[in-house]
Parts: C-alpha cells; structure tokens; sequence
C-alpha cells in the first residue's frame, strides 16, 4: 500500500497540548512542510513566543529558543545579522507581536531585517485564559471585555499589517486563514513565499494567520470556525497586503 | 644613523580615553562580535564608540529601538554562541531587567554596562552609585546572580570588561561592569597594549543554536512546566554561583593589617577614600581601605578575617548606604560598621572622608 500522508521530518512525534480545534497544529505542521519543502531543517534558528505557541520547540525538530514576552524580533534580528547563513523565524500570536511586542515588530520591520514572522491572530490571549487582544472584534465577549470590545474604551482591532506595509524595509505581507481546508493550502503557499523571502535575501517578510481559538472564543469548532468566516474576515480581510519581494 | 630606535627602549604608548571609551575598546579587545544600545547619559561616549570601532572590525552595531530590545538582541546574539554587550545607565537598566533575567534563566552569557546616574525616577545626569542594590541582589524577577566588577580607572575597566567576557562564557551567566558618570567620563591615560586580545573561540560553546546539522535539535529556554523541573534548574544555577563565590572573587587591599579603621569603597569613590587614608596613613594614623572589585561575588571572607582584629569598618558609597549591608553581613557583629554616603551626584571631597574617618577614629 502507497503511504501518501506521514510525519513531517521536521516535527517530533508527541502529542499535542493544544485545545480541540486549535489552529496553532495545522500551522505548525505548515511550517515543518515547507522547511522540509525547501530542506533548511539543519539550518533553522526558530524562536517562539510566549503565549500558547511557547511550547512549539516542544513540536519542531530543529533549534528553537523562546524570547520573553513580544521580543522574538529583537532576537532575531540578532541572531539574523550573527549567522547570515541561518534560516531565521519568529512565531508569534497576536497578543505578543501586536501588544506587548509591537516596538520590537516595527522596528525589525523598519530596519528591514531579513527574517521571517509566522503572526497567528486568533483574537484573545489564549495562554492566560481568554483575554481582550489588541486583535479582538468590537462587541467581542473575552475574560476582560466582559460585555464586548468597546471602542471608546478599548480601541479598536489592530490591523498589523496594515501598520507595517507604508514602512520601506517591509517587502512582503499576507493574510491568511486555517479556517477550511482550502485556506489552510493558501496559508501554505503563503509560508513558502515568506521563507522563499528569506532565502533570496529579499527581506522582511510577515504572514498573519487567521485562527481558531474555540476554548477562549467560548464556541464550539464548528461555530468558531463560523466566527472567522462570518465576522474576523470582515475586519481583516485576506490578501496580500504588500509583496515587494 | 637613520635607523630607528629599538622598541624596546621605547615607554610604552599610552592613550588619553575616557571610562566609557576603555570599556568599548575593552569589549572590541575580548572579541565582542555585537553591540546593541541606546541612548542615554552619562554612557553616549560608548555608544558612539562602539559605533565607529564595531564598523571597523566589520562587526554588528545595532542603536535599538529601546533598552529592552538591545538586551533581547544580546540574548540572540548570545544563544548563537557569540560574544554581545549592551550598555546604558540606570533608568536605562531598569528596563533592561527583563532580558537579564532571561540570560540567567536560560544560562546564557553577556555582559551589561551600567554606567550609573543619580535616582530614583529619571533623577539626574550626575554620578551615583545607587544601583548598587539592583546590580548585586538579582535586579529582575527569579533566583539568580550575575557577576558584577567595578573598576576605579579607565584602564582597569578596559581590563575588567574583558575579563567579563571571559567569567560570563566561562560560567554561562551574564556579567556586569558597574560604574558611574564620573569614570565614564573622565579622561585618563590608558596603556592599551598591555591587554591581550583573547579568544573566545577557546571556551567550548556545545550548547549554542547554530542549525541542527550533524546533531540533535538544541533549544535554549527558560520554562520548566514540568514538575520539578524548575527546582532542579535552580539547584544547578545555584551550584554555579557557589563556584563564582569560591573563584572569583576580587578586591584590593591597602594598609589593612593591624589597622584600627579599615575603609570600604569601590568604584570611582575609592579613589578619593584612598587618596585620604594615604594622607591620614602618612601623619600616623592607622587606617586602612578595602576595595571591592567583584562586587558579587563580595569579598566577604576577607573582610570577616580583618573584622576578628579591627574592630572599626567605614564604609563611603555614592548611595544612601548600600554596599554598607554587604559589609555588615560579612563581619557578622564582629566589629562597628559606620556609613557615610553622599546622594543625587553629590561627590563626597577628600577632606571629607578625611574628617569622617579622623571622627572614627577619635
């Protein structure tokens, strides 16, 4: 019999953490598919975040790190400039690379550094169970916006991408989604376009993923997969939002 | 008749450089391969040298964007196994907290510059040594240490910033050179050619992430969920400091045996302390000065063996009394330990510490 489906060398063979219907499996496995695509496994200096995808070393087979909250561009921005001929990523969730981190992102992505950025919005903070992110809707219920993201009080929801793209050193940003599978393949191809990136030396390169947090989003799977199709995608919309690559 | 004179016969060159300029080119010397930092007084003088000479070796120089992200790009040098510094002063190193403590967490070396100002808040521009506290008990959150060396003239701390280098590999810890405004600033002649580049290639970095080629995945962290886990680390990163505390401890010792009052002072302040006892020594008097060079680990040994025949210690701090704990703790009520502290950028005069350590003394 043919084996048409198996374990990406570049994942460990454990079992998963995360929480039923979670996004952050599909675009883990999404990464190690396109590291094994381009056979950069040896090569890869990952860095995760902190936040629910701070245990993905725990996923990954190859050298990862973890910065403190909202860092990881800083890192690699350092690590970038050290070992050129390292193949350099961050993976971030919205509260880390938006919140806590947004000078670190703006000002990797100002200067142009040649990394790549895997930024999943599933719009809370997972890991601290449920809270406002700089990426939840207006009128969405979280553990502290308790009868909804109030605008007045609470802002509105960022658009990181939007915010990078007026800037020179940025070359190239995508929004995708892992909210069926034909977006999960986009997704992929838009992975592949930001590594291809970095390889190149083209530079800066930063895909947003849309994700399902179905645990803090207090939905079942169905119904948070719902949430993304009929509501995040009206605030962020999907697309290339600047390839200059 | 035209031929050169002989090296040898020559004095050797010296070079006029102010503190924060010896300290650069120290790290240059100790084969720093990246520096980040930003903006902020009294350490610009660094900044702007580590620019210019970073360039020359075709080593990286980034001006971050902020205190935090300058620490976090010496965390990411440091993790590829090469050699990183940041530097700034103290409000500057508040923030800076954060990404030290990582260092420690994840064991990895680096060296921090803390050219000191006055405090709390924003303060002044003026020469302190406040941070005493903050550099020597840990400064950010969790169990840990970090080797901190103080040095009085800009040659020593030339000499000191490389050592730092070399304890932090060596103990995969971060490592910090404390000073102030005063000796950051101030322009003294330095014998550059005395200090040997060494190599950092020589410390075996079997850890560092470099791309998973020909081993097993590596993974440089702080998080131990596990059960346990985290107690064990911390067990290990204590056994560590208890082997700095046995090795490396250093200080300097001037006309301490049989004296009646021994003083303690470190840094730039040590230099008036010692000034005044060599003038209180020449009419007679019997004092002493005690110069910490390794403030953590602390000469505490040293100061217990004097403590069981002098019976009176002085301790003169840019702070309002810091180091004096320290102090203190060491000769655990076995003599009297008397402080006098000058705060804000006051700098305490010779004739100062010469009438404080004469009212001792009476």
């Amino acid at each position: 019999m043919k084996k048409i489906f198996k374990r990406s060398k570049s994942t460990q063979d454990v079992a998963t953490h995360y929480c039923a219907g979670c996004g952050h499996g599909i675009i883990h496995r999404l990464v190690a598919e396109i590291i094994d695509e381009f056979k950069i496994r040896e090569k890869i200096i990952a860095i995760a975040p902190v936040g629910c995808a701070v245990l993905a070393y725990d996923y990954w087979n190859f050298d990862t790190t973890e910065a403190a909250h909202g860092r990881c561009p800083a890192v690699a921005t350092a690590i970038k400039r050290l070992r050129p001929e390292n193949i350099v990523f961050t993976y971030q969730g919205d509260g880390d690379l938006a919140s806590i981190g947004i000078a670190e992102t703006i000002h990797a992505a100002n200067r142009g550094e040649n990394i790549t950025i895997v930024f999943v919005n599933n719009g809370v903070y997972g890991m601290t169970g449920g809270q406002m992110a700089p990426t939840t809707l207006i009128g969405q219920k979280t553990a502290t916006t308790a009868s909804g993201r109030n605008a007045l009080t609470d802002g509105n929801p960022m658009k990181m991408l939007e915010m990078l793209a007026v800037l020179n050193g940025v070359k190239y940003l995508e929004r995708v989604s892992v909210h069926s599978p034909q977006h999960v393949l986009k997704t992929k191809q838009a992975i592949r376009k930001a590594f291809k990136n970095q390889i190149d030396n083209k530079g800066f390169s930063m895909v947003e993923v849309l994700s399902m947090c179905p645990t803090y989003t207090s939905r079942s799977i169905e119904s948070s997969i719902k949430w993304i199709e009929d509501r995040v995608l009206k605030d962020y919309p999907l697309g290339i939002v600047k390839d200059e690559s | 008749m035209n031929q050169k004179p002989k090296t040898e016969n020559r004095k050797p060159k010296k070079h006029l450089m102010t503190g924060n300029e010896a300290i650069g080119e120290g790290a240059v010397r100790a084969g720093c391969d990246l520096y980040a930092g930003y903006p902020i007084t009294p350490q610009n003088e660094l900044t702007a040298f580590m620019s210019r000479r970073m360039h020359e070796k075709k080593r990286v120089f980034i001006q971050s964007e902020s205190e935090i992200a300058a620490i976090s790009m010496v965390f990411g040098a440091s993790l590829t196994g090469k050699r990183a510094m940041t530097s700034s002063s103290s409000p500057g190193i508040s923030l800076k907290q954060e990404g030290i403590s990582y260092l420690a967490g994840c064991r990895l070396p680096g060296v921090i510059v803390n050219v000191m100002r006055g405090g709390p808040g924003l303060g002044n521009i003026s020469p302190s040594q406040a941070d005493y506290f903050q550099a020597t008990k840990g400064g950010g959150h969790g169990d840990y240490h970090m080797i901190v060396l103080a040095p009085s003239t800009a040659e020593e701390a030339m000499s000191l910033t490389m050592l730092a280098f070399d304890l932090a590999d060596s103990y995969r810890c971060p490592a910090m050179i404390l000073t102030d405004g005063m000796l950051g600033q101030m322009m003294e002649p330095v014998e550059i050619s005395k200090f040997k580049f060494k190599n950092s290639s020589s410390i075996s970095k079997k850890w560092a992430l470099t791309g998973a080629k020909g081993r097993k995945p590596q993974s440089i962290k702080s998080l131990y969920l596990k059960p346990g886990g985290l107690e064990r680390h911390n067990i290990n990163l204590q056994a560590t400091y208890a082997e700095i505390k046995k090795r490396e401890v250093k200080y300097e010792s001037l006309y301490c045996n049989n004296a009646e009052l021994i003083v303690v002072a470190y840094g730039s302040v040590s230099r008036i302390v010692c000034a005044a006892v060599k003038s209180l020594k020449s009419t007679g008097k019997h004092v002493g000065m005690l110069r910490p060079i390794s403030l953590w680990p602390f000469p505490e040994k040293v100061l217990k063996k004097y403590a069981n025949k002098t019976k009176r210690f002085l301790v003169i701090e840019m702070s309002a009394g810091q180091m004096v704990e320290d102090v203190r703790l060491a000769v655990e009520g076995g003599a009297k330990v008397d402080f006098y502290g000058r705060t804000g950028g006051g700098i305490p005069t010779q004739k100062e510490v010469e009438g404080k350590i004469s009212r001792c003394l009476r």
